[in-house]
């Protein structure tokens, strides 16, 4: 396994799991993966569906309990319910992959940023909470739907609303699963920008991506499942080569004109089986 | 009149009730409504039902007088660990939700029946607690249904965006390190408690309509999570009140009133409420972004002009 980061011995990782297996019935999901993400890295997972990177985030942030393996946010134990009481949860922020089933009742877009206020043991919103969330939907370019319930708002709206419930709490940590699929280029471009300025401040980011797209040049580093294993971690590799198709418009440079890209080949290259763009 | 009905002490216990069940209910309903769990009172109501009869069964065996002193301290025994059991079911998620709601139906029921036979009762006995029996409200029961109603209001608005946040979204709950098996458990007992509060006044069988129609009224008009939950409070509050106010001029049961008052008034708004929202001032909700396309100038045109209209 290649490892070109930067290891810090000074700081401790910010997330740090070790031998996950995660089994669902008689599926084997995650089958032993390993992997460190240290401060101020932007590391994306990349893979084809159902290779497991869904699961390995959903892992991570507690959402799956492992069925063997370790996972240390910020240097404390995750576990089942009480045990991960010691993790310093206002300093991570998650955002699942599309909009969950949604509750049965509307909920206005300030209604389900300020969930986003709750963590831990903070179970009721802090002073000044309305001005978080303005702030918070103001980075997504949403300031103006703080009253909208948010089923009737688009896809891609829908999209920004879970990642400025997010961004509300102001995390250090940024576990993002899959934040543009569905969200069109320009959407996608304030986004990078909206990142970079955070990475830009120091937030550590564990994305999820199908392809890099405008996120290409803040990533740091790329881990790709395939399988539910990790095949690469080192240097993102290259998207395969649709890029060029009519109607594709580049608005972004590229990061690998320095001629650091990875053979065709590998079995790395290949287990980067992007699909079709949307 | 109005005086009569005020100073008569019976009405003033009774309505003193129904306001609480009015603000008590709906609360609770939100959050029910919200996790898709509209059905939840009614599972719970069944198995207070055995709750009324195991207390029943009891009192008679320590040769209590009346029989039933111990039927609301049994209902809100039953109904607490049968709202416990349901989300323990729920979330080892072998079962559906579904379906431990309709194995608890049955069992509640049937339950109910049987040990009200065995402690020498018929199930003549129960139909006060199955439809409500407002005017037997005694001074110990209006005093329990004061302070379990102020449990449920303090933590059903105190702990409201928490409940919101794990009934909206309860995967993201967990990976904000929301303590969401106690919020669940809190939500379910909440639930029990609501159901036995509003045993006396509705029913065990209507019980649930109190926490679910006036939810579905307030949604007609409203687009928020807080305004559905305060419109349903104000539902709940007018009809149990008016409900109970025709009883005492009509010898009519007030838990049917009551709830079929709360069905009339969501027909009424479902039939006005179209036109209450067409006088809004409509607003464009296409962004104006570019395409991810590159469009041809009549189609850029056209696109200019669709922009117009839309201000």
């Amino acid at each position: 396994m290649t490892d070109t980061r930067q290891v810090t011995e000074t700081s401790e990782p910010v997330i740090e799991a070790r031998g996950l297996h995660f089994r669902a019935g008689a599926s084997h999901i995650l089958r032993g993966i390993d992997l460190t993400v240290d401060r101020g890295e932007v590391v994306a997972v990349l893979g084809a569906n159902g290779s497991g990177k869904s699961t390995l985030v959903r892992a991570l942030v507690g959402i799956n309990t492992p069925s063997e393996g370790t996972v240390r946010l910020l240097g404390e134990p995750l576990g089942a319910g009480r045990r991960s009481a010691a993790v310093d949860w206002g300093r991570i922020g998650y955002v699942p992959q599309r909009a969950g089933a949604g509750g049965g009742i509307p909920s206005t877009a300030q209604e389900v940023v300020a969930s986003g206020l709750l963590h831990g043991r903070r179970l009721r919103l802090p002073r000044g909470w309305r001005d978080q969330v303005d702030a918070a939907l103001d980075q997504v370019g949403l300031a103006d739907r703080v009253r909208d319930p948010v089923h009737l708002l688009s896809g891609g709206q829908q999209q920004r609303i879970l990642i400025a419930r997010a961004l509300v709490r102001e995390p250090d940590l940024l576990v993002l699963d899959e934040p543009v699929a569905g969200v069109d280029v320009a959407s996608q471009e304030a986004f990078a920008a909206t990142m970079e300025r955070l990475v830009d401040g120091g937030l550590t980011v564990l994305v999820v991506l199908h392809e890099l797209g405008e996120l290409e040049p803040l990533v740091s580093r790329a881990v790709v499942l395939r399988h539910g294993k990790v095949v690469h971690d080192g240097a993102p590799p290259r998207a395969r080569h649709d890029h060029d198709r009519v109607g594709h418009r580049h608005q972004h440079p590229h990061a690998d004109d320095n001629g650091s890209r990875i053979p065709r080949d590998t079995a790395e290259a290949r287990a980067l089986d992007l699909e079709v763009r949307p | 009149m109005m005086m009569m009905m005020l100073t008569d002490p019976f009405m003033q216990r009774a309505l003193i009730a129904a306001l609480l069940v009015g603000v008590t209910a709906p609360v609770v309903g939100t959050y029910l409504v919200q996790r898709k769990l509209s059905l939840l009172g009614d599972g719970i109501g069944h198995v207070a039902l055995t709750g009324v009869a195991l207390g029943w069964l009891v009192g008679a065996g320590m040769g209590l007088s009346p029989n039933d002193t111990l039927a609301v301290p049994g209902a809100v025994i039953a109904a607490v660990i049968g709202s416990v059991l349901i989300e323990v079911v729920r979330r080892r998620g072998r079962t559906s939700g579904d379906l431990a709601l309709a194995i608890m139906f049955y069992g509640g029921i049937a339950g109910g029946v049987l040990l009200i036979g065995i402690a020498g009762g018929s199930s003549g006995n129960l139909m006060q607690y199955l439809f409500g029996s407002i005017s037997t409200v005694s001074d110990a029961d209006l005093w329990l249904t004061v302070v379990l109603s102020l449990v449920v209001l303090a933590i059903g608005v105190g702990l409201r965006h928490a409940l919101f946040s794990v009934s909206h979204d309860e995967e993201f709950a967990i990976a904000s390190g929301l303590p969401v098996w106690a919020l669940n458990v809190i939500v379910a007992v909440v639930s029990a408690l609501t159901v036995t509060v509003a045993m006396r006044v509705v029913g065990l069988l209507l019980v649930s309509a109190l926490m679910i129609v006036p939810v579905a009224v307030a949604q007609q008009v409203t687009h928020a999570f807080g305004r559905t939950m305060l419109t349903a409070c104000v539902v709940g509050v007018v009809v149990c009140v008016s409900g109970l106010t025709i009883t005492y001029w009509y010898n009519v049961s007030p838990g049917a009133t009551i709830v079929v008052l709360a069905i009339a008034v969501y027909a009424v708004v479902s039939l006005v409420a179209p036109f209450l929202t067409r006088g809004r001032p409509a607003h464009d909700p296409h962004p104006d972004l570019p395409d991810d396309v590159d469009l041809p100038a009549a189609a850029t045109e056209r696109a200019a002009a669709a922009a117009k209209e839309c201000r």
